[in-house]
């Protein structure tokens, strides 16, 4: 069938902020998608309030709206650009609920838009808990005894009839928020109050329990003609009870005959068409262990992260295929593009194994709960591809970036074998750790293991092969002969790991390796087994084979390294960098070479770089690249911290890094190197010294005087960066620090409590670029990361903007920065001094790129292959500033990490960001928190406890909440001094005292907001963290510090004055300073 | 112990033995399946050759013998790149291992399996060695090699002598049967038998030395001939009496090898494919419905589309990837055939709905 007709355009709705379970994945999906829509010479609507995404640039859509995804907003927006259709499925659970609601109140029958895809009733169908199972009893699809209630009383009912434990599940979230499993009435009234709250609709299904049974989902597609196919299926390492994204998961399924296989892919696809769904769609079933009993667990009638995996696992491009399936195009009409010779409908054969684990965020977050739920808890994953799993799992667990590169952590040591099995009932990330350990000591067999665990023996089998492997090694007596040499590296032990193991030097292992030759080969991912030739060059390593890389020109040829899982601290932003340092020096005609693991991003698309491989970000896997590539040059400066750790290895090789060089880089880094810099530059910063040992550190903080802000270096988003105040604060954060062994000193410097700014700029070699200046709402103290960015900055004087610019150019032109610079200031009055600089791409690139409509990172990269800022259009210096504000919103995922400390500190905590962009300061600030789901009022009421540094600060705060008309309690002292200045606040008692306290209040449901500072280092109350956990648990927005407690009330006062929202499309930006 | 796989160009694969050390030359195929191994294994089709299953990981599962599709296994080879050492599933009863020596059946493991798919895929199928004896000599050998034909087959793979089955034989669904068929055994799968038997079918199976006549003689309702294995021009006899079957009047299904040998029947002509088609994921397009299903496939030989003209037979599926035919509605006779495997086993059942086709040809049951 040819495309339909009358769709000119298109309205395309992304996912918004980067929150956990709903993260890059939709970026590439929705990237795909516009490319997808263009191609088809489609005119795009985009609207996405996050500013770091690809999706948002004005080369993947012709419009572009940063603005916060609501129904107004977008109701705004089809009233002012008049899209003829609307994509609601590529922006996750968030663009797909908008797009319900703007199909359910008719908005979109009123205004002549059509539903593309799928219609409001497939949704509804799928989504509503109540209608899905409907419609799977008609089918004869079994889904597990459940009911749907909107109340306690009728929750505890029905759990009563089928008996604890249950599943609760609150209808249209995502992640699996507020979800979980009770084992009995308590767990169930806690679980099922916090679900009700979070569902859109306060409803929540109460389920029986299949916890333990085989997790299996199947990635199908559907076109109008009704026909079907499954593009992969995937088996979760992990039983039912472990959210998918914090499973590992394995595709294609291991542990399925045919049987089993294609009765549950005859489910899905019997699924699909009964609800009609035109595109992607998700099946997850849980399959009983020792029977063909199976249940459907949910069905996702859009694309999703697993759609993602799905893609990248077998090089079918899901979003793409959606998109043009969405236009009418059926499977058999639309080429498949890997193959070049088979069709979208044809189902991808593997031959290969994918092994993908989720990077979960107990590292940021350590006094969190670990144990994983069936609520969602990772901010990312890392997938492998290899011909074994054993080898899968060896490379994903080295491409986690968290110091494992083997099972053996050596975490166990001193635990007894009984606290060893204790341990085991317990379902956290540490889990095939722990398994690994038990098999190394013997202490139990496969079937207690199971027992336990419920995971399928095969895969403890394979654990058990890692585990022999492991135990030859380390009684191998260094007597490394090939044959077991080969086995090992066939099973991906890393050199380092074998050479640890058997007292040699990693590179004695290497060397012996080349002897042997024992060296990595590289497979194609080609959709089809090798049936096919196929021209896409997406290849992974193995040692298990014969290369098949071919040369493919002569161009010179340029290694961009991606980076990584998505982390706390290096987010997709770092993948829009990536991407766009590709992009432009492939319009440069140099052939590219991308190296990532991360199956969520646009980077790992197998058409961004002329050539993908699909690897671990390790200096050995890099270094086998390497030596069949043999690139002319590296770019590491836009990978984050992942791709700047590799640049020894690669100069090592005899790599060219391109940009800054690696000398300069570590000068930033390097606390003596720097301070000799600043001196040479004379700028000022604060003062400060190196140390290894608590005794060193405490030396030099007692001689800086308290406070002292304590960093290891080398690290991303802050990590580990804590304000110590006393002695005791400085052992504590040493220790901590040192948990990890350091290659590098730990900076310890006086704490300077100012305005923060920041910039980033591109630097030739001669000249600077400054698109602009960002100012933090919060005050030093507060991670970059985690602040409020406005750009322009609005409070600061010319001449400390002059002052920035001239200190960015002298450390740009003393670092000999070639490429993109990144530096932090603290402004006290008039005096600037320097945070930090990093000479490399940062977290404000994308945001600073858009709302100045300069393309850094292009600029970058034309400058790292040598040319000069005058050459590409521009005047060097710091650019006129904006007539407009746009300001960058952090967003937390902390409902979702049970027991991680909410307050804002020198750690960055925040999972990802949104704009709010607007003529005045204040609507963008408005734009900005409703972007970030900050949406108030509801109760108008108000809870505030903070210290008494703040107290001050806090009666300005109360008096312009008091105005709009809120309602005000406070703890004890807080409200005494409230009162005195005229307030009336009402006092309410601390967690410990006689009912009603603060506790009481907040799980009342009527609070708005709780402004809470806790004391300066690490509050130590539980009372004040319980404060913080309860209003985040219970839904209640939580402000941790009083900067950010002014602009929400400014924000406020702006909505209850100003009517109208304004818009601004990004896409008409011009670019600015040429 | 070490095992050697000796292609026809001179190529080596060194690995590891399994199954039985006997020493075999047979056509070295690739199946991109990436479950079913035991259904491969026991599908007759696979006669005379060696199969390379493209998916690395084999035996994950174990052996269910409920699974196999016929009375033993076939292939004379099995080529894989890892053997699971532990399978794991709650009807495993066995493991390809023990089967492969259980049916004598010679293999290798640990060899790069797609670099072997590649070689078949760029130079087609060839004929190939698996041997223990590490003194091998090539220049003996090869001439062996190119010798080789699969010949013979569809008498090797036939049931002896006929069989009758009712509704609730081979776990089918019970109940009284309501139609007549008979099959002609070329190599049949048991779930061809199965597919009738549910949908109500009492079953006589013929071998494939069926004297047409007396199949028609027994007035079945509808006829089905089976897949099979080798070359179909090579069955002069049996596409003689075929050519009664037509005649007859009683709807006829075909599939795979019963699908070439009617095509055969009607002065048809076959080819060899390059490297065949065999897998669970070919898509196949329906010409009356524009539905495309993803198929099971196994087959090396193909009808030419050109070669029947549309007042003898219209092309009914084509393969969406290379437009070979993948079916024909005869014309004024009430016969249908597919070259690829609505019984499924392995792969999808996607186009099992074709059993109720036959049904609705000879006024059956469907399967509900």
């Amino acid at each position: 069938m040819p495309k339909l007709e009358g769709i000119k355009r298109v309205l395309v709705i992304g996912s918004g902020p980067i929150v956990i379970g709903q993260a890059a994945e939709f970026d590439y999906a929705g990237t795909q998608a516009c490319r997808s829509l263009k191609e088809e010479g489609m005119e795009v609507i985009l609207v996405n309030s996050n500013p770091a995404t690809i999706m948002t640039d004005k080369e993947i859509a012709d419009k572009v709206y940063i603005e916060p995804l609501t129904v107004e907003v977008l109701q705004k927006i089809i009233e002012v650009e008049k899209p003829d259709s609307l994509l609601p499925n590529m922006g996750g659970q968030a663009g797909l609920n908008l797009g319900m609601e703007l199909a359910e109140s008719g908005f979109l029958d009123a205004h002549g838009v059509k539903l593309l895809g799928t219609t409001a009733e497939t949704i509804r169908n799928a989504e509503g808990r109540q209608e899905f199972k409907d419609m799977m009893e008609r089918i004869g699809e079994p889904c597990a005894a459940s009911e749907l209630v909107e109340n306690i009383e009728d929750g505890i009912a029905f759990a009563e009839t089928i008996g604890y434990p249950v599943v609760l599940r609150p209808a249209y979230t995502l992640g699996g928020s507020g979800g979980g499993i009770a084992h009995d009435r308590e767990e169930l009234v806690e679980i099922l109050t916090n679900g009700l709250r979070l569902s859109r609709v306060g409803q929540v299904l109460v389920e029986r329990c299949i916890a333990g049974w085989k997790e299996i989902e199947y990635e199908v597609i559907r076109d109008s003609n009704g026909t079907c196919i499954t593009v992969c299926n995937m088996e979760n390492l992990d039983p039912v009870g472990v959210h998918t994204g914090d499973s590992i998961v394995v595709a294609p399924s291991q542990t399925l005959s045919d049987k089993e296989y294609q009765m549950l892919r005859t489910s899905a696809l019997r699924i699909i068409d009964e609800l009609g769904i035109t595109g992607g769609c998700n099946v997850q079933f849980a399959l009983h262990p020792t029977s063909f009993e199976y249940i459907v667990i949910e069905v996702n009638p859009r694309v999703s992260r697993s759609s993602a995996l799905a893609s990248k696992a077998t090089g079918y491009p899901i979003a793409k295929v959606s998109a043009k399936i969405a236009l009418g195009y059926t499977l058999d009409e639309i080429p498949n593009a890997v193959t070049g010779k088979t069709y979208a409908s044809f189902e991808p054969a593997l031959d290969y194994v994918v092994v993908k684990i989720p990077r979960l965020p107990f590292d940021k977050f350590i006094t969190a709960k670990r144990t994983l739920t069936t609520q969602m808890k990772a901010t990312g994953e890392v997938m492998s591809i290899c011909t074994s799993f054993e080898a899968g799992l060896m490379k994903a667990l080295r491409s986690l970036a968290q110091h494992v590169d083997s099972l053996d952590t050596g975490d166990y040591v001193g635990w007894s074998d009984e606290k060893i099995m204790e341990q085991l009932s317990v379902v956290d990330d540490r889990r095939i750790y722990l398994i690994a350990e038990i098999l190394r000591r013997g202490i139990a067999d496969y079937d207690k293991i199971h027992e336990v665990t419920m995971i399928d023996p095969w895969f403890i089998d394979k654990l058990a092969i890692l585990v022999e492997m492991e135990k030859k090694l380390k009684g191998c007596d260094g007597k490394l002969d090939r044959e077991l040499l080969r086995e090992a590296k066939r099973m991906e032990f890393p050199d380092n790991v074998i050479a640890d193991w058997t007292g040699k030097t990693e590179e004695e292992v290497r060397n012996l390796r080349y002897q042997y030759g024992i060296t990595a080969a590289f497979k194609m991912v080609d959709t089809c087994a090798a049936e096919f030739a196929s021209e896409t060059p997406y290849y992974y390593s193995t040692f298990d084979g014969v290369n098949e890389v071919e040369e493919q020109s002569n161009r010179k040829k340029i290694m961009v390294l991606g980076s990584g899982p998505i982390r706390i601290g290096q987010g997709i932003e770092f993948d829009y960098c990536s991407v766009h340092s590709v992009w432009a020096l492939s319009q440069e005609g140099y052939e590219t070479i991308i190296v990532n693991n991360n199956p969520e991003t646009v980077s790992t698309d197998f058409d961004i770089a002329d050539k993908l491989y699909f690897e671990p970000l390790t200096p050995e896997d890099v270094e086998n690249i390497v030596r069949l590539e043999k690139p002319d040059g590296a770019v590491v400066q836009f990978g984050g911290q992942t791709a700047i750790n590799l640049t020894e290895t690669l100069m090592k090789m005899g790599v060219k890094i391109l940009g800054t060089s690696a000398e300069n880089v570590d000068a930033a880094e390097d606390r003596e190197l720097f301070d000799d810099i600043l001196e040479e530059c004379c700028i000022p910063r604060a003062k400060g010294d190196t140390v290894f040992t608590t005794e060193e550190a405490l030396r030099v903080a007692n001689e800086l005087g308290y406070p002292v802000l304590i960093r290891p270096s080398y690290v991303l988003g802050g990590q580990g960066m804590q304000i110590a105040i006393n002695d005791k604060d400085v052992e504590e954060f040493i220790g901590i620090i040192n948990r990890i062994a350091q290659d590098h000193p730990i900076l310890v410097d006086k704490y300077l409590q100012g305005k923060e700014l920041e910039v980033d700029a591109v630097c030739d070699g001669t000249d600077i670029l400054i698109p602009g200046i960002m100012e933090h709402i919060e005050r030093t103290g507060v991670h970059s990361g985690d602040s409020i960015s406005v750009y322009p900055a609005p409070t600061v004087s010319e001449k400390v903007k002059e002052t920035i610019a001239e200190y960015s150019r002298r450390l740009a032109k003393a670092l000999h920065v070639i490429g993109l610079i990144n530096i932090q200031f603290i402004a006290m009055n008039d005096e600037v001094y320097v945070i930090e600089v990093n000479p490399r791409s940062s977290r404000t690139v994308p945001y600073i790129s858009k709302v100045t409509g300069i393309p850094i990172v292009d600029l970058a990269t034309e400058v790292i292959i040598g040319k000069k800022i005058r050459d590409l259009g521009y005047e060097p210096g710091l650019q006129p500033a904006a007539d407009y504000f746009a300001i960058k919103m952090p967003v937390f995922s902390f409902e979702k990490i049970r027991g991680a400390e909410i307050s804002l500190g020198p750690e960055m905590k925040s999972t990802g960001e949104c704009l709010g962009i607007a003529k005045t300061f204040n609507e963008a600030l408005y734009k900005a928190f409703l972007g970030a789901g900050v949406n108030l009022p509801k109760h108008k009421q108000m809870i505030i406890t903070v210290k008494d540094a703040d107290k001050g600060e806090a009666i300005e705060v109360a008096r312009r909440f008091e105005k709009l008309g809120y309602i005000i309690y406070a703890t004890r002292s807080t409200a005494a001094v409230l009162n005195e200045a005229g307030i009336k606040a009402r006092k309410v008692n601390k967690i410990q005292q006689e009912s009603p306290t603060v506790m009481d209040l907040i799980l009342g449901h009527k609070i708005d907001l709780v402004i809470d500072t806790p004391t300066q280092g690490r509050d130590k109350s539980r009372d004040g963290f319980l404060i913080r956990r309860t209003a985040i648990e219970t839904g209640v927005n939580c402000i941790t510090a009083m900067d950010t407690a002014t602009a929400l009330v400014s924000s406020l006062e702006n909505a209850a004055s100003q009517g109208e929202m304004t818009l601004i499309d990004i896409a008409t930006i011009a670019r600015r300073g040429k | 112990m070490k095992a050697f796989l000796i292609l026809e160009d001179g190529t080596v694969f060194e690995g590891k033995s399994i199954g039985s050390r006997r020493e075999v030359i047979s056509e070295v195929v690739f199946n991109t399946s990436m479950t079913g191994y035991l259904e491969v294994l026991t599908d007759p089709s696979y006669a005379g050759q060696a199969v390379t299953m493209t998916y690395p990981l084999i035996g994950n599962y174990g052996i269910c013998k409920k699974d196999m599709e016929s009375r033993r296994g076939w292939p004379d080879g099995f080529i894989v790149r890892e053997l699971s050492r532990m399978p794991s599933n709650f009807r495993s009863e066995d493991t390809v291992q023990h089967f492969l020596e259980e049916y004598d059946i010679p293999g290798i493991s640990g060899i790069d399996t797609r670099a072997l798919t590649k070689i078949l895929r760029e130079k087609g199928t060839m004929n190939g060695m698996i041997t223990t004896d590490a003194q091998y000599d090539l220049e003996s050998i090869l001439p062996r090699l190119k010798e080789y034909r699969v010949t013979g087959v569809v008498q090797r793979v036939t049931c002896e002598k006929e069989e009758a089955y009712v509704p609730g034989d081979m776990d089918s669904r019970e109940g009284a049967p309501e139609k007549k068929v008979a099959v002609i055994d070329v190599g049949t799968k048991k779930n061809i038998i199965r597919c009738l038997l549910n949908r109500g079918c009492r079953v006589t199976v013929y071998p494939c030395g069926f004297d047409a006549e007396e199949v028609i003689a027994a007035k079945p309702d509808g006829i089905m001939i089976t897949n099979g294995p080798g070359d179909p021009s090579e069955c002069v006899e049996i596409i003689e009496q075929i050519k009664m079957l037509a005649q007859s009047g009683i709807p006829i299904f075909a599939i795979c090898l019963g699908h070439q040998l009617m095509a055969l029947a009607h002065g048809a002509k076959t080819y060899k494919m390059k490297y065949g088609h065999r897998g669970a994921n070919h898509p196949v397009k329906d010409l009356n419905t524009g539905k495309v299903y993803i198929s099971s496939q196994n087959h090396g030989y193909v009808v030419d589309g050109d070669s029947i003209g549309q007042d003898v037979a219209k092309p009914w599926f084509v393969n969406v990837n290379d437009g070979t035919v993948e079916g024909l509605e005869y014309a004024g006779k009430p016969i249908k055939t597919v070259q690829f495997h609505p019984e499924a086993n392995a792969g999808p059942r996607d186009s099992e709905l074709l059993f109720d086709e036959f049904m609705k040809m000879i006024g059956g049951q469907k399967c509900e």
